[in-house]
């Protein structure tokens, strides 16, 4: 077993409200892991605390071994290794599809113009993205700002893809697009976490399913056991709401 | 109580030479406060809008508050006193230790009054961005400086550039207050000709329609250039389809 990320006794709070309690949690290389749960459950947060955009109160996050809150990690280093995509695909409005793509291979990895477009290219090929190279980000559409924000953060070749509720702006005739991405990506080997709505997604694809409920992992196992034997009756609750939809 | 038109015409013919002294000193005063106001603005704007990362060592947020409140006093002070009355205090405030021209220092006082103004209009573009942009540049590991430079301000720059560019017609009328350290400009020639002729109303009628002229190309210009800013887009299509 490859962990890359291990979280132990991860605790947030955002003034009363504790948000995280007690949260421990592995990503393997190589795995996808899906967490679900309900609305406000926490798992935003979980990813937020992983990239560091949230900080935790108490707890550890080891990244291949190593404690990225000990001072020791260099914090930006660390989040290109951890590249996030976000629900609102959060492309960068002044610039066109490929320099979304390169401006951080440049600026945080100091590669080269040339060989910063030539991966630019590469990855926005492998999203179906290729031709809008050119494009400004903002004339696009909701799916194809995904897969833009997709390759925008494969360019940095992180070792971890952290995925917040990536389909759930999208009108739903742009969510397969995405998904087929994704799936691509995990076909691919790559190491993924990804928060999801996507129920069916989530069993085909994931290696390993966590259910979150009121900041604690309620009931964790493969799709298998989540899907089709919980134990909790939390799970078997949150479940039930989706297959009657 | 008429206006004699015969007398502007004949004024104008006469004394245009001051007049035009004056506007020249006038649209110096005003191009040079605003673009030197803007680049303060940005300074100090930027500074103002920093905002307390939780993963800052404690000598960075300290430097942070103390650029907060330094550039809130600053703005504070500057926007809430009169130009007028900055100019005079400061003239004869620093005359002694610098040794300036009232020239130099109109120059000075107009820089750093449209500064402050720049200040807050550069703050609320960069406060206006969407924290998402923010955080995508951070989740890809750029450096706060760096998701500033290439991220922020170019969106901030584009949004406020009306109000930014207002600037420079607000600064073509409010130069005039530098009169009240015998700047030569177009209010000061004005006063002087129309005290020597005792046509008050002939001769600030002439003022006020050059003030209006100079207001309207500028307003002109600055819709042009506004125009070719949000224009990039048809460029970007052009190139796509290319
Ligand atoms: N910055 C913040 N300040 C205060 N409260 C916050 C903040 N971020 C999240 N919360 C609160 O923390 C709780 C958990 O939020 P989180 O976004 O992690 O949930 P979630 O499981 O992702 O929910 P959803 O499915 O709606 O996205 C919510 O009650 C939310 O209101
Ligand atoms: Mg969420």
């Amino acid at each position: 077993m490859d962990i890359i990320i291990q979280i132990e006794h991860l605790k947030k709070h955002f003034g009363k409200l504790e948000v995280l309690n007690d949260i421990d949690f592995t990503i393997e290389r190589g795995k996808v892991v899906t967490i679900i749960g309900s609305s406000g459950s926490g798992k935003s947060t979980l990813l937020r605390c992983i990239n560091l955009l949230e900080i935790p109160d108490s707890g550890r996050i080891l990244y291949e071994g190593k404690d990225i809150m000990s001072g020791h990690l260099n914090v930006n280093k660390y989040r290109s290794k951890v590249a996030m995509v976000f629900q609102n695909f959060n492309l960068f409005n002044n610039k066109n599809v490929i320099d979304n793509c390169m401006i951080g291979q440049i600026k945080v990895l100091k590669r080269s113009k040339e060989e910063a477009k030539a991966e630019a290219l590469k990855q926005l090929r492998a999203v179906g993205m290729e031709d809008f190279a050119y494009a400004r980000s903002t004339t696009l559409s909701g799916g194809q700002k995904q897969r833009v924000a997709i390759a925008r953060a494969l360019c940095m070749n992180p070792d971890v893809l952290l995925f917040d509720e990536p389909t759930s702006a999208l009108d739903p005739e742009m969510v397969g697009d995405v998904l087929d991405v994704m799936k691509e990506l995990a076909r691919e080997g790559m190491t993924m976490a990804v928060v999801t709505h996507e129920m069916q997604f989530a069993a085909e694809v994931s290696d390993f399913v966590v259910f979150m409920d009121k900041g604690v992992i309620a009931e964790q196992g493969t799709p298998d056991e989540i899907f089709n034997h919980p134990t909790q009756e939390r799970t078997k609750q949150f479940l039930s709401r989706y297959s009657n939809r | 109580m008429r206006i004699d038109l015969n007398y502007a015409w004949r004024a104008l013919t006469k004394s245009w030479p001051l007049f035009l002294y004056g506007i020249r000193m006038t649209l110096a005063f005003a191009i040079v406060g605003t673009v030197a106001g803007l680049l303060i603005g940005l300074v100090i704007g930027a500074i103002h809008a920093l905002t307390i990362d939780p993963l800052d060592k404690p000598l960075t947020r300290v430097l942070k508050k103390i650029g907060h409140v330094f550039t809130g006093l600053y703005v504070w002070v500057f926007r809430g006193t009169p130009m007028m009355v900055q100019a005079v205090f400061l003239y004869y405030l620093l005359k002694p230790v610098v040794h300036w021209s009232s020239f130099t220092a109109g120059m000075f006082i107009i820089s750093i009054n449209t500064g402050a103004y720049m200040a807050e209009i550069i703050r609320s573009g960069i406060q206006s961005i969407d924290i998402g942009q923010t955080e995508a540049a951070k989740s890809i590991g750029m450096t706060n400086t760096q998701l500033m430079i290439h991220i922020i301000f170019p969106q901030a720059i584009k949004n406020t550039f009306p109000s930014l560019g207002n600037q420079l017609i607000v600064n073509i009328k409010d130069s005039c207050m530098l009169n009240a350290i015998a700047v030569t400009e177009l209010y000061f020639q004005a006063t002087s000709i129309a005290g020597s002729s005792m046509r008050y109303i002939e001769i600030y009628m002439i003022t006020a329609c050059i003030y209006l002229v100079l207001t309207t190309v500028a307003t002109f210009i600055l819709n042009n250039i506004e125009r070719r800013l949000s224009g990039k887009k048809t460029v970007a299509l052009k190139e796509m389809s290319a």
